[in-house]
């Protein structure tokens, strides 16, 4: 079933590869959600698997054999989008490293196998699994139908790509330009061998796995989810906590003119004009009694004082008359020289650390 | 009935095995290609491929052919090894399908089978003649490539031309982890046939395959998680960096307008 290069034309390989392109990236996200960090180690060593599978050869009744993709095996223990991936991938090795299947068609071949299968495969077998405990034998019989349309479907897919090329693509003589035989023949031409001996393969492959599982360890039936041994690690969660801490941001943001409601300055904070006016004064003495306020600015307070001039006095700018204007400008620009120094660490960190591993 | 499946996977991982080293040491050898920078190889090769589906002339698929055969050639890749591992395999496989076509195609005939209602068409046959063709001269091409460039080569090229880290990360582990893993079933599989007195019925004989994918598919969990485990002992946090160190030389550039010349004529020419 893996097209080699020159049976569909670059059209079709290019709306095929686009087609791929939006399962993989569609898949990538959703997998990344369940897996996290897991997500490579996982989907690599199950590609490998996915491979080494397809190279198994399964005997069948009347004495002949096939090779089963594995389709059903990696729906029903990865779920969907993990076995679009890891077929995938498992896909690409062959293409690029073995040369089984084409460059320009590996598009077209993962979205039949890969992606095509991989959701057929997991629909029928959850229909026919339906609620079925996970140790019954309905769900082997599930894996089987599951493992056989798949690969049917997948088939079915490949001879209409074949079958509309000399339909779309002919020279001016009428000799086809790609693959040579219409649909009423590449049809029953490519589901003949997979009705019967690659179905058979993947049907007893997927129904005898499922069965072995089901006696060792019936928990990787559950599909994906159950891969993941502990908890998501802290990266993870501080990811996800990311979103809400920066609602968490914005909020406090919009809050800080609520500052405008305490009246006066704070204790200890007075200014030189303050002092001088006797507002300070006033706290002291509300405060502490029998502590006599002093009775000027202290020299020391008078003469730091003009050292440095805030650039936002009061949380408000000069220019900004309104205070709550003032207070929300001020934690705006806070809360961007805050983001502006980490993105600066932050880059000089991965630059030195790209700098440390090329050496 | 003998445990002919057995011995027919052994047979095939083997070929897998075989193939990967020919591929590393090919690779290996001073050549054309292998002075190039990877990405000239990668992006000058797909070009070509690229090429070969868009022409539509057979002269001009056939002139690619040629071109391919002689950057094997000055590739140190020997064409005995295109042979046997490309061009009788293609032609096995693409012959037997576009074999019916010279037949079935309607269009001119140019020559009837004697003694069979057959004729061969003028359209049947140049059609067929081009999909064998065309699948020769791309797996040609596509062979050339995985012979002259490293596994390892060939990942770095293909992240830079920008294929995401986590797909170029992805592929690269699980090239490593193929060949374990058909290690490990290979050594299930002789230890299975060496403990078999017999032949077995068929429905054992595919309990057993089953039972083996069971055991090689928890095996791969087990190595999944010591995977991952390592990863993060050494700092993996989700993010791959990958260390670029290719540089292009003038001799590169010229290797890439060469090849991207040769492609541009060629669909010029055949269109």
């Amino acid at each position: 079933m893996h097209i080699p290069d020159g049976y569909l034309s670059p059209s079709t390989c290019a709306t095929l590869y686009a087609f791929a392109a939006a399962g993989w990236y569609s898949a990538l996200r959703r997998i990344k959600r369940v897996w996290a960090t897991r997500t490579i180690p996982l989907l690599s060593v199950f590609a490998a698997f996915s491979f080494v599978i397809m190279m198994f050869n399964i005997p069948l009744p009347g004495g002949t054999s096939g090779h089963p993709v594995g389709i059903g095996v990696a729906a029903v223990v990865l779920g969907p989008w993990g076995s679009i991936l890891a077929i995938s991938i498992a896909l690409a090795i062959q293409a690029l490293f073995f040369g089984d299947g084409g460059i320009t068609t590996l598009g077209a071949n993962c979205f039949n196998m890969a992606i095509i299968g991989s959701l057929t495969a997991w629909g029928v077998y959850q229909l026919v699994a339906a609620n079925s405990k996970l140790g019954s034998r309905r769900r082997a019989a599930a894996a089987a139908v599951a493992g056989y349309i798949s690969i049917n479907a997948a088939a079915l897919a490949t001879a209409f790509e074949f079958g509309i090329q000399p339909i779309l693509f002919r020279d001016a003589t009428g000799a086809p330009l790609y693959a040579p035989y219409p649909l009423h023949i590449a049809i029953p031409a490519m589901m003949i061998g997979h009705l019967t001996i690659a179905g058979l393969a993947e049907a007893a492959i997927s129904a005898g796995l499922v069965s072995y599982l089901q006696r060792t360890d019936v928990g990787l039936l559950r599909g994906g989810t159950s891969l993941i041994p502990e908890p998501l690690p802290n990266v993870i969660q501080a990811e996800r906590w990311a979103g809400r801490l920066w609602l968490a941001t914005v909020l406090l943001m919009l809050l800080t003119p609520l500052g405008i409601l305490a009246a006066g300055t704070a204790w200890g904070e007075w200014s030189a004009q303050e002092l001088q006016q006797g507002q300070g004064s006033v706290q002291i003495s509300g405060v502490s009694p029998q502590q006599a306020p002093p009775s000027r600015v202290p020299a020391g307070l008078q003469k730091l004082s003009t050292v440095w001039t805030a650039p936002f006095p009061g949380y408000a700018p000069r220019f900004v008359k309104h205070p709550a204007l003032g207070y929300l400008l001020s934690a705006m620009f806070v809360v961007g020289l805050f983001l502006l120094a980490s993105r600066l660490t932050m880059s000089i960190r991965k630059r030195w650390r790209g700098r440390e591993l090329r050496a | 009935m003998s445990q002919g499946f057995i011995e027919a996977t052994l047979r095939g991982f083997t070929a897998a095995i075989s193939k990967a080293l020919v591929s590393e040491t090919a690779a290996s050898q001073p050549g054309l290609l292998q002075t190039l920078d990877p990405r000239v190889r990668v992006l000058g090769l797909f070009t070509l491929v690229a090429a070969v589906v868009l022409s539509r002339r057979i002269s001009v698929i056939a002139g690619l052919f040629a071109i391919a055969v002689l950057m094997a050639t000055a590739s140190r890749v020997r064409v005995v090894v295109l042979a046997k591992r490309v061009w009788l395999i293609v032609l096995g496989f693409s012959g037997l399908i576009a074999l019916p076509a010279v037949f079935v195609t309607p269009g001119q005939p140019i020559f009837r089978m004697p003694w069979l209602p057959l004729a061969v068409t003028a359209q049947g046959l140049r059609g067929a003649t081009r999909l064998v063709l065309r699948a020769e001269t791309a797996a040609t091409l596509t062979t050339v490539l995985a012979l002259s460039t490293p596994w390892a080569h060939l990942l770095k090229a293909l992240r830079s031309l920008h294929l995401p880290a986590e797909v170029v990360t992805m592929l690269a582990m699980t090239h490593r982890y193929v060949f374990l893993l058909v290690e490990t079933a290979g050594q299930m599989f002789e230890s299975r046939q060496s403990r078999t007195v017999g032949a077995l019925p068929g429905r054992e004989q595919r309990r057993m395959a089953a039972r083996t994918a069971g055991v090689l598919l928890t095996k791969s969990i087990e190595l999944s998680h010591q995977v991952f485990l390592a990863m993060r002992s050494r700092g993996f946090r989700g993010e791959v960096p990958l260390l670029q160190d290719l540089r292009m030389k003038a001799h590169d550039y010229l290797g890439l307008m060469v090849l991207v010349l040769i492609a541009g004529v060629a669909v010029w020419i055949g269109r």
